[in-house]
């Protein structure tokens, strides 16, 4: 049996300009292009470092070069926009439980033989987080690691 | 039918990616993007070849960077199927994406095992 033909209304590639939510929407997606910009950068970093104190020095003689430097500016503005839209996005993609909460028992579906078949189970219930303790202790861990990063490569 | 079961790894590369990207990536681009090139701070060579080689940092790094090109790689897939509207060429994009990836992983794995 081949699929069924449907009409389909064609969307224009520019469709994420006609409103501003989609904007944010494309520019957080875009964020990634920054990260595997700056993964690499890293990288040729690391390479640098290890083969010699003179092409570590090469190496950042080009990362100063006025375009690296208006590239690397764009990508922190990028990585920003990630770190702030994955954080608000962590309590509606997780759920995370306090003290508060206790096991229960239940029933659920599984899958034996090809059939659904209702077995007993625990689950976790009530005591959950809200959303602005798991956004706030994420900034609490960002200030952490970069505390200690800063530090072990400054000391 | 393999695809139902290399999604989830993808998912879960993806978003792991996405954590370490959001509280590493910052620190890093104001350190090493422009911080030290731009002689804000300038540490010495030898401590950061020594902080660079030792093998935790190497450990942490491959993880970091195998990660990060995962987020990548998942997340432009999507960029361009849907924000350019290639859905018809998802499967030669998403190719390339994991592809470059993977490549990505075996240069970093080099890296740190050569330094």
């Amino acid at each position: 049996m081949s699929a069924p033909v449907t009409y389909r209304q064609p969307v224009s590639r520019l469709w994420w300009l006609k409103k501003r939510t989609y904007v944010l929407f494309v520019m957080r997606e875009l964020s990634s292009v920054f990260v595997a910009w700056f993964v690499v950068f890293l990288m040729m970093m690391v390479f640098a470092i290890g083969r010699g104190e003179e092409s570590y020095q090469k190496f950042m003689d080009w990362a100063a070069s006025p375009v690296i430097v208006v590239i690397n500016v764009v990508a922190l503005a990028f990585s920003l926009l990630h770190t702030v839209t994955w954080f608000a996005l962590t309590p509606q993609a997780m759920v995370v439980r306090g003290p508060g909460s206790r096991q229960v028992r239940a029933m659920k579906e599984v899958r034996v033989a090809g059939q659904w078949v209702p077995a007993a189970t625990v689950v976790r219930v009530g005591g959950r987080l809200p959303a602005s303790v798991v956004i706030a202790s994420q900034y609490v861990g960002l200030v952490a690691v970069s505390a200690f990063i800063t530090w072990l490569v400054l000391r | 039918m393999t695809k139902r079961h290399v999604e989830p790894i993808v998912w879960l590369l993806f978003s792991g990616g996405g954590v370490v990207a959001s509280v590493f990536l910052p620190i890093l681009i104001v350190l090493f993007g422009l911080a030290i090139p731009l002689g804000w701070v300038q540490p010495e060579y030898d401590h950061l070849h020594a902080v660079v080689s030792h093998w935790l940092t190497r450990l942490v790094f491959l993880g970091l960077v195998v990660l990060m090109l995962f987020h990548w790689a998942h997340r432009f897939r999507f960029t361009l199927d849907d924000g350019l509207q290639l859905r018809s060429f998802d499967r030669p994009i998403a190719v390339l994406c994991y592809g470059g990836a993977l490549v990505g992983s075996m240069a970093a794995l080099l890296i740190v095992l050569t330094i």
